[in-house]
């Protein structure tokens, strides 16, 4: 169930992830990176997928456009939709199309996501000119607009320039006008602020927030950052141990978390408005891939935990305006259906 | 109180200088000015945050403070004896007060060594204890750090990144320095791994009197456990004060930026934005006068010429500005 | 190096895995040729049946005999004793001197690390072959002699090899910390690099045993080497090397010894260095 922006009615889903299972073969054999997640993100939407290392988030970015890194790692099950059209059943030369026209993705390393070997120009033109027919002054025309699009001053100059010549931060703008010059309807970010400085960041959140109101474009931030979540996404996913925990609109998240992972999370930031004696922590440490705890994943850290959190998993359930959390603390097996037991 | 006393480490005008190049045709070398003469004291058993964004010289500083990097001028004193100048005989015993722990938990544990060996290994060094008594006090170390006993045969490879930085802090507090330097310890971790650590680190202070050189870009962690903080821009320090006063009114503008760039987990809080232009310039090529001028948005003319002074502007608020 | 408790860890890896074990075999078999030679050799290894000239495998002389009419069989046992232990001790000359050097250039790095690297450049500048050449010259035949000048000309593969794994370590915050304890140079170098430098020097160390032998071959064969009578398997193969097509069997089983004790370290090696990597499950 997703809200438009303007919450007046349900519009069709831009992005439909359904059930689906990505595993990955580990040093100990095949381990299960992601376990049935169901999100969705509607038209101009942002949405934030948000949990720590190892969470599966990175994987479920990758499995949308299929760049899930081959052999070891593999789709097993569910469905992808995107404007309707099932991804997971494209040929490779139909995800070619759709990758850099449709959907875009933007990484958190520009130093290693851009080629070092070529200038930003380049890039930039090789990605235009991929899904358009334009002539290779009209490709580094609409290359240097792309780039003042995205705040780089002097772009006429910055063309011939090589990634090793510019900033951490406007590498991240490079990248970003590669990935917008085909104006795609879906941007997914892959923590594109992580290495930077926090002033940079500052820059750059504001900069995809003037692009997403320019181009209506919608977002997958994936991010484990909180503070990036409040100011920029609407509505937030959580994800624990290759599931989703958690789904709410972004004010109910912080004012009413409803899972016990997420008020974890959100007591072990520091505070910066008030003094704390001690941070709230959640002891102990992400279960490995190999080893999952039977039934609730979180149940080993998990201060709510009962005897049937061991026993079964819990299904997401609806607990109101959108919100949606996995946890026996809101609903019994009696009341509900299709519970997932071992 | 003797102030006097009180003072663990002193630093006086530290600087830190990379030739980059030899001579150019026109006769002028290339220099990282990596830490540009920075002056600060750390009181026994206090916390000391120093922040600032890459490029800054937080990092080198604290390196330079223990000596792994040679400061090209300056003076560092820990409880009155200098460091800079002292004898290789002489430093090794002055190691012994000041440890440092490090950023990255995957290559700061030598991979072909046991935890046991590793937390071990100060004690090795300076051949302080062997056989059953060197065990006794690794084993007690592990624990207090909140780590199983059964770490000791291990190796760092079968640990999470939180429980290396762990094995790291067991290792900095064998010597029971005085002064532990952490380099970012927490930023690689996970966020709920940070804040166990964290409040590991603030309990091991408690326990032991220890005193704390925090340097970190995270500003919440710093925060949090830090009584006074640092900031430094280009090799220079431009604001020293008390945490408090620090976030709540910061006198510089480079400050007022950063703690407003900080994004705040709470989706209410709408604030104006003070939005830098344009990237911090190099460190070899720093701007006249004052060095945040450039992207400073109270820049007025003398902020191009003249370097600000760094004063003290009021109960023991420092910073170096034109507008003060 | 390794701690008491992961000795028997270690050991239990290492025999493991079956090609480790046979390569270990391999070794052993040359060890215990090397020490029992008289008692196993059928005949004096010198020895020419000048009647039996180049006759093939047979029940009087199991691998057949050479160009002189000496046995086959017994020459290889023999020359293990010149092969075997030549190439061992060029390697360890090589491994011990070069590894050393490659540490300190690589740690200290600066002016150290040019002068080293000049003079590791200055070895490496004269062909093998002719070097040997002029030491063997200088110097006269002799096992001895033939060690020299191979681990002079050998020893700075190991020198560029660990100066630059040394290069890419020391800046790793681990040596940064024990530098911050206050640990000594030498400390630094034989407890905490060197361990990490295992697998490189491991690999090149049983891929060198080749070389040596083969070079031996060709000074012999020129007269400056082994003196001839003596039986090493590179020898046989130069005095033979024209009667590859009438009398295989004169280098064919020389040649196998040699790949055979080649192939040995290999896969001992293989097994050793993943048996004392940590990070790979046993």
């Amino acid at each position: 169930m997703m809200y438009a922006d303007d919450g007046a009615q349900p519009m069709a889903p831009l992005l439909e992830i359904e059930n689906l299972r990505v595993t990955f073969d580990g040093e100990d054999g095949e381990v299960t990176a992601v376990n049935g997640v169901t999100l969705s993100v509607g038209q101009g939407e942002t949405v934030a997928l948000v949990g720590e290392s190892g969470c599966g988030k990175s994987m479920t970015a990758l499995s949308v456009l299929r760049l899930v890194p081959a052999p070891l790692g593999a789709i097993r099950g569910g469905s992808v939709r995107f404007a309707g059209e099932e991804l997971l059943m494209k040929t490779v030369e139909q995800m070619q199309e759709i990758r850099g026209r449709d959907i875009a993705m933007i990484f958190q390393e520009p130093m290693t996501s851009l080629n070092p070997v070529f200038t930003c120009g380049d890039q930039i033109m090789e990605a235009i000119t991929r899904h358009r027919v334009v002539s290779k002054r009209e490709a580094r025309e609409q290359a240097v607009e792309m780039l003042r699009l995205v705040g780089i001053p002097m772009p006429e100059r910055r063309l011939y320039e090589y990634p090793h010549q510019l900033s951490g931060g406007m590498r991240q703008r490079v990248m970003i006008g590669m990935a917008l010059c085909c104006a795609p309807k879906l941007l997914i970010a892959d923590e594109p602020t992580t290495a930077l400085d926090v002033t940079i960041q500052a820059q750059i959140l504001d900069l995809l927030r003037t692009l997403k109101r320019k181009i209506g474009m919608a977002i997958l931030l994936i991010t484990h950052d909180l503070g990036i979540v409040a100011e920029v996404a609407e509505r937030v996913v959580i994800m624990y141990a290759g599931e989703v925990v958690e789904e709410a609109p972004v004010r109910s998240l912080f004012k009413k978390p409803a899972h016990p992972y997420t008020r974890g999370l959100l007591g072990s930031v520091p505070k910066l408005d008030r003094k704390e004696e001690e941070l709230k922590t959640i002891p102990g440490n992400v279960p490995s891939l190999k080893s999952m705890p039977s039934g609730c994943r979180f149940h080993p850290r998990c201060p709510n935990a009962r005897s049937l959190c061991a026993k079964a998993a819990p299904a997401l359930l609806e607990i109101g305006e959108g919100q949606r959390v996995a946890c026996w603390l809101y609903g019994l097996p009696s009341d509900r259906e299709g519970v997932e037991t071992l | 109180m003797n102030q006097e006393s009180d003072v663990l480490l002193e630093v006086r005008d530290l600087k830190k200088h990379y030739v980059l190049s030899k001579r150019t045709v026109f006769g002028r070398r290339e220099m990282l000015r990596a830490v540009d003469g920075i002056s600060f004291s750390l009181r026994r058993g206090e916390t000391l945050g120093l922040v600032g964004e890459s490029g800054c010289g937080k990092t080198t500083t604290g390196k330079c403070i223990v000596r792994l990097i040679e400061p090209t001028s300056g003076q560092i004193s820990l409880e009155g004896e200098d460091v800079v100048g002292a004898s290789p005989d002489r430093i090794r015993e002055i190691r012994k007060q000041m440890q440092i722990i490090f950023q990255d938990p995957y290559s700061s544990l030598n991979p072909r060594m046991t935890v046991g060996q590793i937390v071990g290994e100060p004690f090795a060094i300076h051949g302080i204890c062997a056989g059953k008594e060197r065990r006794q006090r690794v084993e007690a170390l592990i624990d207090r750090v909140g780590l199983t006993r059964d770490s000791y045969t291990r190796f760092p490879h079968e640990f999470s990144g939180g429980q290396r930085q762990r094995v790291g802090i067991a290792r900095a507090l064998a010597l029971n320095p005085k002064l532990v330097v952490c380099d970012e310890p927490v930023s690689a971790l996970d966020v709920s791994i940070q804040a166990q650590v964290l409040n590991l680190m603030v309990q091991l202070q408690k326990e032991s009197g220890l005193t704390y050189l925090f340097i970190s870009h995270g500003l919440s962690a710093v925060k949090h456990i830090s009584r006074r903080v640092g900031v430094m821009y280009l090799g220079k320090l431009v604001e020293l004060g008390e945490t408090e006063a620090l976030f709540s009114s910061p006198l510089h503008p480079y400050t007022e930026a950063l703690m407003s760039a900080i994004p705040r987990p709470d989706p209410d809080i709408v604030r104006e934005r003070v939005l830098l232009e344009g990237d911090a310039t190099d460190s070899n090529h720093p701007p006249s006068g004052c060095p945040f001028h450039a992207r400073c948005r109270y820049r007025m003319a003398v902020c191009e010429n003249e370097e600000p002074a760094w004063r003290d502007l009021g109960g023991g608020h420092f910073a170096a500005c034109h507008l003060r | 190096m390794i701690a008491s408790e992961n000795r028997g860890r270690v050991l239990r890896r290492l025999f493991r895995r079956p090609l480790t074990v046979i390569g270990l075999f391999l070794i052993l078999a040359n060890i215990v040729m090397v020490l029992f030679a008289p008692v196993l050799s059928p005949y004096n290894p010198e020895e020419m049946h000048l009647k039996d000239r180049h006759s093939p495998p047979s029940m009087k002389y199991l691998l057949g005999t050479d160009f002189y009419g000496r046995d086959i069989l017994s020459r290889i046992i023999h020359g293990s004793r010149i092969s075997f232990t030549l190439g061992l001790s060029v390697v360890a000359g090589g491994l011990l001197f070069g590894t050393t050097l490659g540490l300190v250039a690589g740690y200290f790095g600066g002016r150290v690390d040019s002068l080293l690297m000049r003079v590791t450049d200055i070895f490496l500048a004269f062909p093998q072959m002719v070097f040997a050449m002029a030491i063997m010259s200088v110097r006269g035949q002799g096992f001895g002699n033939v060690v020299l000048a191979l681990t002079l000309t050998g020893w700075t593969a190991f020198a560029r090899l660990v100066r630059a794994e040394a290069l890419s370590l020391r800046d790793l915050e681990f040596v940064q910390a024990v530098q911050s304890l206050g640990a000594r140079t030498p400390r630094i170098l034989f407890r905490h690099l060197l361990p990490n430098l295992m697998a490189p020097i491991i690999v090149q160390a049983t891929m060198g045993m080749a070389t040596p032998i083969l070079t031996e071959a060709a000074l012999t064969f020129l007269g400056i080497g082994i003196p001839p009578n003596v039986p090493s398997w590179g020898g046989m193969l130069s005095v033979d090397r024209d009667f590859m097509e009438t009398a295989w069997w004169s280098v064919t089983f020389p040649g196998l010894a040699i790949a055979c004790t080649v192939l040995g370290f290999n896969l001992f090696g293989d097994g050793l260095r993943d048996a004392l990597d940590p990070k790979l499950r046993a």
